[in-house]
Parts: C-alpha cells; structure tokens; sequence
C-alpha cells in the first residue's frame, strides 16, 4: 500500500471511520514486520520479539496520533514512531545507550504476515493491570466483543467500558516502555 | 496476544486527545498568567518604563528577548511530535544571539572603554538570576506537561527547548523591569538565567519526556 494511501486511511479514521483504521493498523504492522526484525538481528536479538515490538509500535501510533500533523504524510511519522520504539526496545534489553539502527527506508517494505506464534509480552502485561481494564481490554481484543457487547456482559455502561479500555491500553503502553 | 486481536481492541478505543497545537497554545496562555502575576504582584515594570520605551537601549533589549521567545515557541510547536524537527525553525534560533553580539559590537564602539565594567555589572544581575528562573517555571511546567502528552524524538532536546521557550518569555517580563539596558548587561546575565533553565529543562525532559 503506498504512503497517500496511508495518510488517507489516516485521515478517514480520524473523521470516524472505524474500518479504514483497522485496515491502517494491520497495514502498518505488516510493513514494520522485516525492518523491526532486520533492527533485531543486528543488534543481536531474537526474532522471537519482533512481534512484541511491532505491538508496542501499534499501540504508541495509536496512543500518539494526536501528534501527527494532518497536512504531512502520515509515512514518516509512523517511521518516526518505530523509530523511537526500536532504539529503546534495545536500549532497555542491552542497556546500550549509543545504538544505531537501520533507518526505517521511506519506501515500504514488502507486507508480511502476523506470524502464528502470538507475542507475549502484552499479554504478560495484561495479567498485571486492575481486574476492571483487564476484563474489558481482554473482552474486546480476545473475544473480539464490540464496546456494547462488553457492557452488557460486564455490566457496566458503554461509557465505563470506553474508559476502562482507553485507560488499560495507556497503562499497557506504559508498562511496555518500562522494563 | 495476536497482533489482530490487539488492533480489534485499537480500533474500538475512540478516546483521543485535542491537537498537540491547541494544548500548547492553553499551555502557553496558562503559564504566562501565572508568571505574568507574579511578575506583578513581585517586581512589576520599572517606573520610568515609559521613558525608557522611547530609548534605543531598552528598545533593543526588548526585541532581542521577544524574538528569542517567539522562535524558541515555534520550536515548542514541533518538537512534541517524533518527526525531524525544520530547520529554518533551529536557525531562526541564532537571530536574537546574533542580533545581541551586533549591539554588543555597537556599544562597546560608542561607550568609553573605562566605563564598560561598570555597564556590565550593572545594578540588578541579583534579581535577573532569580527572577528568570522562577518566572520561568510555570511555563516550563505547563510545557513540560503538554510534551509528557506528546511524542518527542529526545526527551532531552525537547526538554531543553520548552526551558528555552520558558525562560525567554520569562526575560520578556523581566526586561519590563529591570533598569539595566546595556547590551553589555544583557549579554552576561541573561544567557545565565536562561542557560540554566535551558539546562534544568534537558535534564528533567530527559527523565520525563519517555513515552
């Protein structure tokens, strides 16, 4: 998929459009896939984390969205996000703090799939969050529930549900970033 | 956890914050009425200010710590985004420096060279080594807190640069005030106030600026 049609799947997820948004996500996380995992191999780690890195770029693009600049290709900022994420995926695991990695090129990599090993660190992190945004985010992302199929099932309102997973993703984000 | 269930539970988040420019600009509103009564309530403008606004002197100092602050600003602007930040904004940077170097140049070739200590020691480099700093500091907050929301490629650059665009809009204030105008005073003193902020910013951006 080319950059413009990035920035207009972007764009249309922003006005609301749900699905262009899942389609951006998955867009990215394909594309981010062989240069995460190029990053990982030279700096000497497994290939097994390249999914939990790709997770953590997804969950910082959509935490971080308001920073992107509407009028720009939304290209290199999600390259600039991946960035960031990389470097400091090897910093905390190498305690390097002086890397270079291979620039994220600004012409797309080939797509590849989500391998069938799921990653495993979201999910550690999960286990550790209050029960309340552990139940919704895993309703929602696990049993595929939509906001009101989870309220009704918790029992909570709509309005609860939303919070509980905006707040249980940001906790998720940040835990990530910290060990 | 799949990457397809993680996207699913994405997608349903709806919550997203107001434009990174729109929470700088209340940042920036915020801070500046804290400091600005402050400034008030402490110092206040110097009593002879509308004398003085007719003076080459004070008018110099006046621009030079006005367009540090306003370039510094238009840097805040971007550097809460991970993108590179433009350059002509760095650059723009270096007008208030070299517009102060071309008035210390012009001073010393107007003013006698026995009387250049007394210009530069100046009366009040006390109170401009407080005042910056702590006029400083509800801005730096404000920034600080508005980038922590942000996404900054250097937690430390982006730090350095929001104590950068404090402590200028601090020396705004301060130069209401104080009655020293010599470029020579200027070029001392209020590089120390604002390095320091600039520096204590680079420091706090590099701990809390991590996303």
């Amino acid at each position: 998929m080319s950059d413009a049609g990035w920035s207009d799947l972007m764009r249309a997820a922003n006005a609301g459009d749900a699905e262009a948004y899942g389609r951006l996500l998955h867009a990215i996380a394909a594309a981010l896939r062989a240069p995460i995992r190029r990053n990982l191999l030279r700096a000497g780690r497994s290939a097994a984390d390249v999914e939990d890195v790709v997770q953590e770029v997804l969950l910082a693009v959509h935490l971080k969205r308001h920073t992107w600049d509407s009028e720009r290709p939304v290209g290199p900022w999600v390259h600039a996000i991946a960035r960031y994420k990389v470097v400091d995926a090897l910093r905390r695991r190498t305690g390097q703090f002086d890397l270079s990695i291979d620039e994220f090129s600004e012409t797309l990599a080939a797509e590849e799939p989500e391998p069938s090993v799921p990653a495993s660190e979201v999910e550690r992190h999960l286990a550790t969050l209050p029960a309340g945004q552990r139940t919704v985010v895993q309703a929602i992302a696990v049993e595929g529930r939509s906001i009101g199929e989870a309220a009704e099932r918790l029992s909570m309102t709509a309005g609860a549900v939303r919070v509980a997973l905006h707040r249980g993703l940001a906790a998720l984000a940040k835990q990530l970033g910290q060990d | 956890m799949r990457t397809d269930d993680l996207v699913q539970a994405l997608v349903a988040d709806r919550a997203t914050a107001p434009p990174l420019g729109t929470q700088f600009a209340w940042a920036l509103a915020a801070g500046l009425v804290l400091s600005a009564a402050g400034f008030l309530l402490v110092l206040g403008p110097r009593p002879d200010i509308g004398g003085a606004v007719g003076t080459i002197r004070f008018d110099i100092k006046i621009v030079q710590v006005l367009l540090l602050a306003v370039t510094a600003f238009t840097l805040v602007l971007q550097i809460g985004r991970p993108t590179a930040v433009h350059r002509g904004r760095v650059a723009a940077l270096a007008i208030a420096p070299v517009l102060l170097l071309l008035a210390v140049g012009a001073e010393l070739m107007v003013v006698p060279a026995d009387r250049w200590p007394v210009r530069l020691v100046g009366t009040n480099s006390r109170v401009c080594l407080t005042a910056i700093p702590l006029m400083a500091l509800p801005l730096l907050a404000a920034f600080l807190i508005v980038l922590r929301r942000g996404a900054p490629a250097s937690g430390a650059v982006a730090g350095a640069v929001a104590g950068l665009a404090a402590s200028a809009a601090a020396a705004v204030l301060y130069a209401t005030h104080c009655p020293d105008d010599s470029p020579l005073f200027v070029a001392v003193w209020y590089p120390i106030a604002i390095g320091g902020v600039t520096l204590a910013g680079a420091l706090l951006g590099r701990f809390l600026l991590r996303w």
